[in-house]
């Protein structure tokens, strides 16, 4: 109210903040440690579905305790208040750790498998994008090729942008994996 | 011992004094061990009527309420009573029988999923598959369903598993790493809160039943007291506040009085306390408050900014919150402590011309508001209430009044016709002490009437007065207000015979018709030893205002 002579004590309405329900517009990969028991996918698959939040990635391993699994995903937060997914994730009983990683603090990967129309002289072309992307050929037929690519989202992403014009006949992709920069776990 | 018998270890571990359950094919075992368990079952007609019992039960006691049912239908027949549970924060364990392992996911007779069915409303769930991991999961789903914010929770067991002999020995903890509730709100918020309540000049402190929940109820007073804030409850925290008090200004939302929605509408700080800014309250959310800031209190911390955005976040237990928030006020200085002299002007002009009211009839005819009136009269308040869901609810919570918790039992999130008859038993057995009363419409009530058979039988002494209209009613105003009048199914004439049904049902049944003597009528029902159904017949046509339209805004009540 800040009338003069009150005592510091008292605030004003006006310097109060909402807080939350935040959008930040960008991709979140959350890294999830989940206890190895079953049925625990399906809780945070189906807590996804009924809150109507979108996983665009979903990865699930384990991890070196036997007890413990991990799941990667990758959710839009334009779509979504991250706070209210991570907040609906923290509820469910199986899940013990969720790590919201920042973009720059992390290493992330996918692998892709590509399987690739690649007849005559397309072939050598397809191979030298292929040795551009560090890629691998993993199986050649006379007519096809198939090429793994590991990397981040935008080189697969890219990797599929130059390869499509030969004809692309399949696709695979798992989804990222994802782990903190630095000695600390993530 | 049998895994079974470790059950019955374990129940009594918890302090368990009843369940409401009915055996079948895969809870066999479970039920052997019951035959001289020493722990009183109540046997009822149908699983939804146990589950709304166990929850008439914890909400009337604060304690854990215990369901048993079968595998296959028994199952799924707790499935809404186990999602009214969780809507409503209700601390329930239903043990569920399952097919043997062997015959899990051959579609075996009686076998559903109902880890997977349940999954979205319950608070966790254990799908037995060792022998050796029941003693433990029975301990962990009674201290889930209890802490935290409460919720239901399954325990599934395959009747052979149930039978295995396992060496039981005591479990005295839980192994829950992933399960930390908050109890402690931050200081540092909390003085925070302080602060703003202090400079507010227009302050509502919104309470919800999360407050019973946490038992918080005397601190709540206590806070309201300090500097005579306006207090409005929600539906499902009625009787948080007592609402014969200066500084109540009676329920909010969709059907609460004028003067707390408008109380709402121009506050400039609201301290929302155990409650979920649900839909009902709101109303339009984007105009919902529009000049308040929030202080949002909850122990759930993903009630927080769900809805309504915070600008005082206090992630805890509302009772120790509560406390901490009254002794930061007090410590501060400088606090005007006239500053909420024109804001009470204010709202006594809007509780003076909007009190709640209704146009009483002429001659015999019973108002539906005249019967909640009466009941309040001849029970001077001093009852523990269950309604089912309707027109005679919201009368209910607008002319009966509260003036502690646990006496006002609701299905509130949820909205579960046929959870009143029920939930009244679970509360009786719970208080056998307490007169234990049931206001039901007459569509609600025979959604689970069956249980009345079940009070008979074991003695469960309630008294249920069902607001009579023959009407699907609050269904027929929506129909009246926003479909042009067209009464699409909800007329139900005058079927069943309540009084015939009471009488072949082992209860006792009267009908009453007259306002004259209705007082003293239901003084003479309520003195009718063993359950007593009575048939009210009211108003057909009355509608429930104030309102807020759905999707209204609060400024803009209508009636």
């Amino acid at each position: 109210m800040g009338d003069p002579g009150t005592k510091q004590d008292l605030l004003s309405l006006e310097d109060l903040e909402a807080a939350g329900a935040l959008r930040t517009g960008r991709k979140h990969v959350l890294s999830i440690l989940v206890e190895n028991k079953p049925g625990v996918l399906t809780r945070i698959a189906g807590l996804f579905a009924r809150r109507g939040f979108n996983i665009e990635t979903l990865t699930v391993g384990p991890t070196d305790d036997d007890q413990i699994s991990r799941v990667t995903l990758t959710v839009d937060g334009a779509l979504h208040p991250i706070d209210q997914v991570t907040k609906q994730l923290h509820k469910l009983i199986n899940v013990l750790k969720i790590r919201d990683l920042e973009p720059e603090g992390t290493v992330a990967r996918e692998l892709a498998l590509f399987k690739v129309a690649a007849e005559g002289a397309a072939r050598s072309e397809v191979m030298q994008v292929c040795d551009i992307f560090r890629g691998k050929v993993v199986d050649v037929t006379r007519r096809s090729l198939i090429v793994e690519v590991t990397g981040t989202t935008d080189k697969v992403e890219a990797f599929e942008r130059m390869v499509r014009p030969f004809g692309l006949i399949e696709m695979m992709r798992t989804g990222e994996i994802a782990i903190s920069r630095g000695r600390s776990e993530t | 011992m049998r895994a079974v018998d470790a059950v019955i270890e374990c129940l009594k571990a918890e302090g368990v004094e009843v369940v409401f359950g009915l055996p079948g094919g895969a809870n066999l075992p479970q039920y052997d061990a019951f035959y001289d368990a020493g722990i009183r079952h109540v046997l009822v007609r149908h699983e939804a009527g146990g589950g709304h019992a166990a929850a008439g039960y914890a909400k009337a006691t604060g304690k854990v309420g215990v369901c048993f049912a079968t595998s296959g239908p028994g199952a799924t027949n707790v499935v809404t009573p186990i999602a009214d549970a969780m809507m409503d924060s209700v601390p329930t364990v239903f043990i569920t029988g399952q097919v043997r392992t062997d015959l899990l996911g051959t579609d075996g007779f009686q076998e559903v999923d109902v880890v997977g069915v349940t999954m979205p409303i319950v608070k966790h769930s254990f799908m037995i598959q060792h022998p050796l991991e029941i003693p433990r999961a029975i301990h962990e789903a009674f201290h889930l369903a209890r802490t935290g914010r409460p919720g239901p929770v399954i325990v599934d067991i395959p009747t052979d598993l149930a039978r295995a002999e396992i060496p039981y020995e005591p479990v005295t903890d839980v192994h829950l790493p992933g399960y930390q509730p908050t109890h402690e709100g931050n200081t540092k918020q909390i003085r925070q809160a302080a602060k703003a309540l202090a400079a507010a000049r227009r302050p509502v402190l919104y309470v919800g039943g999360g407050t019973i929940n946490a038992n918080a109820s005397e601190e709540v007073r206590e806070l309201a007291r300090l500097d005579n804030f306006p207090v409005t409850c929600t539906l499902m925290g009625l009787g948080a506040y007592p609402a014969p008090d200066p500084q109540w200004l009676g329920m909010l939302g969709m059907h609460g009085t004028r003067t707390a929605n408008y109380a709402m509408d121009e506050a400039d700080l609201i301290v929302a306390i155990g409650a979920r800014f649900d839909d009902r309250i709101t109303g339009k959310l984007s105009e919902f408050a529009p000049r308040a800031k929030f202080v949002h209190i909850d122990i759930d911390p993903a009630e927080i900014s769900k809805n309504i955005p915070a600008h005082i976040p206090i992630v805890g237990d509302a009772k120790n919150i509560v406390a901490k928030l009254v002794k930061e006020y007090r410590a501060l200085e400088g606090v005007d402590h006239t500053r909420l002299e024109a804001w009470w002007e204010r709202i006594h002009g809007w509780q003076e011309k909007h009190p709640l009211r209704y146009d009483d009839t002429e001659g015999d005819e019973i108002k539906p508001q005249r019967l909640i009136e009466a009941l309040y009269e001849a029970t001077g308040g001093d009852a523990i209430v269950t309604t089912d869901i309707g027109q005679h609810q919201m009368w209910a919570a607008q002319y009966f009044h509260f003036d502690r918790p646990r006496r006002w039992l609701q299905s509130g999130g949820l909205g579960t016709m046929g959870f009143g008859l029920p939930a009244a038993m679970g509360a009786k057995v719970g208080m056998p002490g307490e007169t234990v009363i049931c206001i039901a419409g007459d569509g609600s009530v025979q959604m689970n009437m069956q249980e009345l058979a079940t009070c008979a039988q074991e003695g469960i002494d309630i008294k249920i007065f069902i607001s009579n209209n023959g009407y699907l009613g609050m269904v027929r105003q929506w129909q009246e207000l926003f479909w042009d009048k067209r009464y699409s199914h909800v007329d139900m004439g005058q079927f069943p015979d309540f009084v015939k049904l009471a009488d072949a049902m082992g209860a006792t049944g009267f009908r009453f018709e007259s306002k004259a003597t209705l007082v003293e009528d239901i003084k003479q029902a309520i003195a009718t030893p063993g359950p007593v159904m009575v048939d009210v017949r009211v108003t057909r046509e009355e509608n429930v205002y104030p309102m807020i339209a759905p999707g209204a805004a609060a400024r803009d009540m209508v009636g």
